[in-house]
Order: C-alpha cells, then structure tokens, then sequence
C-alpha cells in the first residue's frame, strides 16, 4: 500500500517581493497530489511527460525531500527504514547504474546491502532473462537489457510494493509482452504494483487502477473503467464520397443537435484509377442508426459508417490535453 | 530487524570496490608511479656519492637519505592517485545514478557514507603501509651499498614512514569529501589536484600567509612530518610535529563530516 498526501516538490527558489531581481522562478513539480495504490492491483501512473511522475517516484522512495506533505508506504516513510530491498522493489531509471561493473557483481553487491542469499542474484537474472549475459559488463548493455536489469534488481528483495518508471521503454514487442506478464502476475501474487508511463495504450491491458497526473496535479485516480467513462462520448464516423451531400448531412446533423467535425481527406478506391475526394465527419451526441437514416433521407452515399467507443486513450487525451506542457 | 546489519554494508562497500576493473589498476600505477620517482632519485644519488662534497656527505644521514625515501615528486603522485580514488568511491555514483539505486535499496544514507569512509580508509591504509614500507626498505638497500642508509629504528624514521603512509587515507578520505560535495567527476578531480597539489606549489614558504597555508595542506604537514635532522637551511616559520599531526586529522576528519551532511542532506 502506497499513500500519497497533499505531496508537493517545489523546484528552485520561491519568489519573493519584485519578481524580475528574485532570480529564476520556482516551478512546482508536483502539486499537493493525494492518492493511494492499492495491493493486489497493478496501478498504471500516467500523465504526459513532465508531469511529475518520476518525482513522484523519486519522493515516494526518499530520493528527494517534499517541500511539503508526505509519501507513505506500508505506513512508513520510506528513509526511516534502514534498508529498502525487501519492502520496496524500485527501477526509476535503467541508466542507474554503474557501467563498469558485470550484472552479477552489481547485484550481488545489492543483495549484501539488505543481507539477501547470494542465491537470488541468479534466480532474478534468470527471471528476466539476463542469465547468459550475468557476466558482461552492464555499460555494453542495451537499454532494453538494462530495464531488465532493472526489473532484476526490483525483484531481488521479494518485496510487496514494487514500482516501475517506464519500464517497457526500449524493451522489443516480447519483452513488452513479457514485462506486462510479469506485472499482472506479481500483482495476482497480492503485491501492490505501480507502473509509470506518458502512453495510455500502454496501461490499457495490464492496469487495472489508474492515477492519471498533469503539470503535477491530480487528474484522476480511479479503476480504469471509470476513467474511459469519463471520456470522450461515444463516436460516430461516417465517410461520404461527396462533398456537397457531406456538408447537407453535417447540417442536418446539427439541426438535430449533434457535434459534427470535419475531416476532408483522399484516398485511392483499389484497383481504380480516379481519385475520390472524400469526406469524413466525426460525430458525436448521438447514433449510428440515426445517422444512417438521416443520410437515407437525404440520399447521401456512404463509404462507412462507424460507431467507436471511447477508448482509455481518447479519455487520456482529452483530460490531459490542458496540462501537456512540451509539445 | 535482523537484515540490517552494517557488517553486510562494509562487505558491499568492498565488493563494489573491487569489482570496478580500474579499481586494482589505479592501486597498481599510483604505487609504481610513486616507487619509480623515489627510486630513480635514489640511484642517482648512489651514482653520483662518489663526486659529492664532504659537506653533503656529512649531512646525506639522515636528511638525503630520507628524501630519498620519500621525495616530494613521490609523494605528488601519491596524493593524486589516493585522492582521485577516494573521489571516484563517490563520485563514480554519483556521476552514472548508481547512488539513486544505492539509496533505493538503502534508505540510511549515513550508514552508506560509513561504510564507504571505512572500507576507504581500511583499504588506503594498508595500502599506503605497503608503498611507504616498501619505498623505504628499497631506497635505503640501494643507500646501503654506499654505507649511507638507514635503518627503521634510526630517530625520526618510523615517524616518516607512518606519515608517508597516513597520507594514503588522509587524501583519499580528502577526495572523498570533494566528491560527495560536488558530485561531477571533472570538477571533483580538478577542484582536488588545485587544493592538494597545485595550492602548496604555489605557496611561498618564506612568507608568513604562504607558510601558513602551506601548513594546513597535506602536503605540508607531510614535509614537516618527514624532515629529520636539522635543516640545512634556515626554516623561517619552524612548526612542530604535533601540530603537522593535526592536520592530518582536521582533514579526515573534516572531509568526513562534510560527506555525512551533504549527502544525507540534499536530493539525489
């Protein structure tokens, strides 16, 4: 169980008196965010980049001082304890590490640190696949190897929280498979399990909780479910091969009280040698079926009609969408 | 809880040290480098005692000899090459994130820094006995074969050889504390050699300011601690052993206080 309350990390020094002599402006990394992760869950933490996860995780783990609030885990705060290994398994970033040393050696040395059996060195590395390459030094490593090793290190306590910052970066689609797998399985185990990532796609399949963040405010923190349901509405798309008709249906779409967006676009019909001018409308607050008989009385030709749920990556976009600060 | 033993910390501490490939390869060309200046000085003094003047001959027991022993280039090389690996014990984490991974897995960040400063100072010690013992016992048999060396049990001796091997941890504990402070490699390395090498090269030891500073270095309270005899040469602002001794320990101990506070205190 992870418990974060009214956390806020304040970068730089607060302005004070005449703004312009008070040197650079504080920025405010994380804004009194308060949520809590769940065991027996995987919890997916989104937000766009530069929102405040990875100081999230970096406060969580004691790695950085709020400048105000608290992060909890298991009830604790996490620098009280005198070691880490067996309550929190952490990767933040797979460049932690120090080059010059053989996967092995690195977490062997790790392992002393929180008085594990020299044992489970190997048992981790061959748990994410690393066995082979134990002995190499970690600086020729790929990064899809080091966010293995990474996640070898994480697991190397046996711990009950484990957090992830972006594991699946640079990992090949298997292993993307293979560390979803991974997340799911050490969650089913009863272990509160904290992943971070800036796509939404990527918790699609394997969160089942969500803290969505943006400019280090809480957006959302609830089960997956309920955040796609907040979303977009659902959508109808139609595509027409008729401009002049598109535009009479869009009309009488709107008469009806429908949002309708315009979407023009070509594509070639296979085998033809005419390009069609074509027209998609996106429309929303109402029907497929009542679109289709609109265009029926109308006697507009369609090229598709499709109805679309909103999916949690649409939800994603849109509630982030004020709070993307690097585009 | 029984899994935090600080015994485990020493152990990872030594194991981290030892499992860097530049770890013995530092080790092996600061005590070379060191040994090579001491004994090329040494065997041009064997070559030439012949052609000395009586005036040096009476006076190469015990002060040539003992700067045969321990040359001031000798002990140059010593401090950069103890110090610089002194630093890369932190800054080596520092400088790649390991200390991120370090302090993830061990939240007591003063126990960190203890077992780092220990198994340093340990490793440095022994480390500096070795070279000193060593350049000693071999300058002297080359001295022997013109009758002028000198034996550990002659006065001043084994004071000079326990300061030549005190400056091992004394400057590797030095780096240490520049590395936990300033956290890049480059500028812990360079702010370093400027304070431990650079400093006293440029201090007059003839002025009052330049002696001073001169003495709170190291390397000063090295050369106060290995001089034996009488000074050939009037000494204008004379010290005693005790205080060069204090030095010493100031260091140590400073520079260890300073690691404790910053690293305990700031972000990673």
């Amino acid at each position: 169980m992870i418990e974060v309350h009214e956390l806020t990390k304040r970068y730089g020094r607060r302005r004070r008196g005449p703004s312009r002599l008070a040197g650079p402006a504080a920025r405010l990394a994380v804004d009194r965010l308060t949520f809590s992760v769940r065991p027996g869950r995987v919890t997916g933490f989104l937000g766009p980049n530069g929102a405040g996860k990875s100081t999230t995780l970096r406060l969580i783990l004691g790695l950085g001082e709020p400048t105000s609030g608290t992060a909890t885990v298991g009830g604790r705060r996490f620098r009280e304890l005198p070691r880490g290994l067996r309550d929190v398994g952490a990767l933040l970033d797979a460049h932690d590490v120090h080059g010059g040393r053989t996967a092995e050696a690195h977490l062997a040395a790790l392992a002393r640190t929180n008085g594990i059996p020299r044992r489970r060195v190997g048992e981790v590395l061959e748990e994410v696949g690393l066995a082979g390459a134990a002995e190499r030094r970690i600086g020729g490593y790929s990064l899809g190897m080091k966010q293995r090793l990474g996640i070898a290190a994480a697991l190397l306590g046996d711990p009950p929280v484990l957090l992830f910052d972006e594991p699946v970066n640079g990992l090949d689609p298997e292993g993307v498979l293979w560390a979803r797998g991974l997340f799911r399985r050490l969650a089913a185990e009863g272990r509160t399990v904290f992943v971070s990532s800036h796509l939404m796609g990527e918790m699609e399949h394997t969160a089942d909780d969500l803290v969505v963040i943006g400019r280090g405010r809480l957006i959302a923190a609830e089960s997956g479910a309920a955040f796609a349901a907040r979303g977009t509405r659902r959508s109808v798309t139609v595509r027409t091969v008729d401009p002049a008709a598109s535009r009479g249906l869009a009309d009488a779409l709107e008469a009806e009280g429908a949002t309708v967006r315009r979407e023009a676009g070509a594509s070639e019909a296979e085998g033809a040698t005419v390009r069609a001018r074509e027209e998609l409308l996106r429309v929303t607050g109402t029907d497929a079926e009542r679109v289709g008989l609109l265009a029926h009385r109308l006697g507009v030709p369609l090229a598709e009609l499709t109805a679309r749920a909103s999916s949690l990556e649409e939800a994603f976009m849109e509630l982030t969408a004020d709070s993307v600060e690097y585009r | 809880m029984p899994n935090a033993r600080f015994r485990d910390l020493l152990a990872a501490e030594w194991m981290k040290l030892w499992s860097l490939r530049s770890t013995p390869w530092a080790f092996a060309v600061g005590a070379v480098a060191a040994l090579g200046v001491n004994l090329n000085a040494t065997l041009a003094d064997y070559r030439n005692y012949p052609h000395y003047s009586d005036g040096i001959k009476e006076l190469f027991v015990p002060i040539w000899a003992m700067r045969d022993a321990f040359t001031l280039g000798g002990a140059m090389v010593f401090v950069l090459a103890t110090g610089s690996i002194g630093a890369l014990m932190i800054v080596g984490e520092y400088g790649t994130g390991q200390i991120r991974t370090t302090f993830a897995a061990v939240p007591a960040r003063r126990s960190v820094v203890a077992a780092k400063t220990l198994v340093l100072a340990a490793v440095m010690l022994v480390y500096g006995v070795l070279v000193a013992g060593v350049s000693f016992a071999a300058t002297q048999a080359v001295l022997d074969g013109r009758g002028v060396g000198m034996a550990f049990g002659d006065e001043g001796v084994a004071r000079a050889v326990a300061a030549s091997a005190l400056l091992a941890p004394v400057c590797a504990l030095a780096g240490f504390g520049f590395g936990a402070l300033l956290r890049h490699t480059a500028t812990t390395i360079v702010s370093l050699t400027g304070a431990l090498l650079l400093l006293p090269a440029l201090m007059d030891e003839r002025n009052r300011w330049g002696a001073t500073f001169l003495h709170v270095l190291p390397q000063g309270a090295w050369q106060r601690l290995t001089q034996v005899g009488v000074s050939p040469v009037p000494v204008d602002y004379p010290w005693t052993a005790g205080g060069a001794w204090t030095v010493y320990a100031t260091w140590t101990a400073g520079a260890v206080a300073v690691a404790f506070a910053a690293v305990h205190r700031r972000d990673v």
